[in-house]
């Protein structure tokens, strides 16, 4: 059964900084999803686990999240924390008996290149396959 | 610090499965400093909780709370403030934090988020070690200050045993002999003679083998 997924993105400021270029038309016109909510967050080392659970309980089916390559953080381990707290909300997801592919951490390079599209498009496919959240009952 | 850690989530959901309120109750003391029972840790598990029901198709309402220890009367006191909006409590405090809810509150039922694990303490960040057993009867002074009791698979009063090689515990390579410790540490003050001293037959009357224990102190007595 096909559905239309609600995917909650978020993103580093500075690896999405140019997707909101031309108010985000770039980025729809190179067939960026239209299921995936983008928040661009100032570093995603400041993410929270909690943040990162609300999104599921407001009802996304999927949330992910873009940071800087491992080694490249603007703010040095920033995206290495989020890939831990993402980690953390993967296995409290097992847990609940929930694939733990709903939550993904993605490392990209700064600024607007073809992976940041390609990891979106990834993710949507991911989650139409998986379904909807078993948290919308 | 009490060391702590939190339970599975399916157990937690299954405590708390036919309430239609909970109040999750932090603890601003050992358990905010191990990360597993503070502020921020109820936080997640309120929102773990109500997945999880939501997951089951049940509806929860969840008032996340703290006090600054929940091992004291005078601090238990303070759940008064949230009557009404609980069914029972979830609390993220160590064992000796929900018996105390339970030995001063009568009417409230109350569950573990935790599972209790020892006394610990942190020398890397995330990282936690049993350091000592709470035996009641400390011999720290005789094994330059590295606790046999707690950090000897077992809790050998005359070590090391057979089982030590290369300074490592012969039931995992990552696990440090401590007798092998002790040893290298006596000797570095010259007082390696320590460890031909044989040490008694221990009474461990004191460590809860002889029934739960109490302390009384007159002079703080009211």
């Amino acid at each position: 059964m096909s559905f239309d997924p609600t995917i909650t993105l978020f993103s580093c400021h500075y690896t999405s900084q140019q997707s909101c270029a031309e108010e985000g038309k770039e980025l729809e016109q190179l067939g960026f999803p239209s299921s995936i909510n983008l928040v661009r967050v100032p570093c995603t080392g400041k993410l929270q686990i909690t943040t990162l659970l609300k999104a599921f309980e407001d009802g996304a089916d999927g949330v992910y999240v873009v940071g800087c390559p491992e080694d490249e953080c603007h703010n040095v381990k920033g995206s290495i924390r989020a890939a831990k707290r993402v980690a953390a909300v993967r296995a409290a997801l097992e847990e609940l008996g929930v694939e733990g592919e709903r939550v993904q951490m993605y490392h990209l390079p700064r600024g607007l290149h073809p992976e940041f599209v390609e990891k979106g498009k990834e993710m949507d496919g991911r989650i139409r396959d998986l379904g909807p959240s078993p948290f919308k009952n | 610090m009490i060391v702590a850690e939190r339970k599975p989530m399916a157990e937690i959901v299954e405590m708390v499965k036919d309430c239609k309120k909970v109040l999750v109750l932090a603890c601003r003391g050992c358990v905010t400093v191990c990360s597993a029972g503070g502020e921020r840790e109820a936080e997640i598990l309120s929102s773990l909780i109500r997945l999880g029901m939501k997951k089951a198709g049940k509806s929860i309402e969840i008032t996340t709370g703290s006090l600054v220890r929940q091992c004291d009367r005078e601090y238990i006191d303070e759940i008064d403030q949230w009557e009404g909006k609980y069914d029972a409590v979830v609390s993220t405090a160590c064992g000796v934090g929900v018996n105390f809810i339970a030995n001063l509150r009568k009417d409230t039922m109350v569950y573990p988020a935790l599972n209790t694990t020892f006394f610990g303490g942190s020398a890397e960040q995330g990282e936690w070690t049993e350091q000592c057993a709470g035996c009641g009867d400390c011999v720290l002074h005789l094994t330059g200050g590295l606790c046999p009791v707690a950090r000897c698979a077992k809790s050998l009063m005359n070590g090391p045993c057979g089982g030590s090689v290369d300074g490592r515990c012969e039931i995992h390579e990552d696990v440090e002999c401590v007798w092998q410790s002790i040893h290298d540490r006596l000797s570095s003050f010259d007082r390696s003679a320590q460890m031909e001293v044989i040490a008694p037959i221990r009474d461990w009357s004191t460590a809860g083998h002889g029934g739960p224990r109490k302390m009384v102190r007159d002079d703080l007595t009211v």
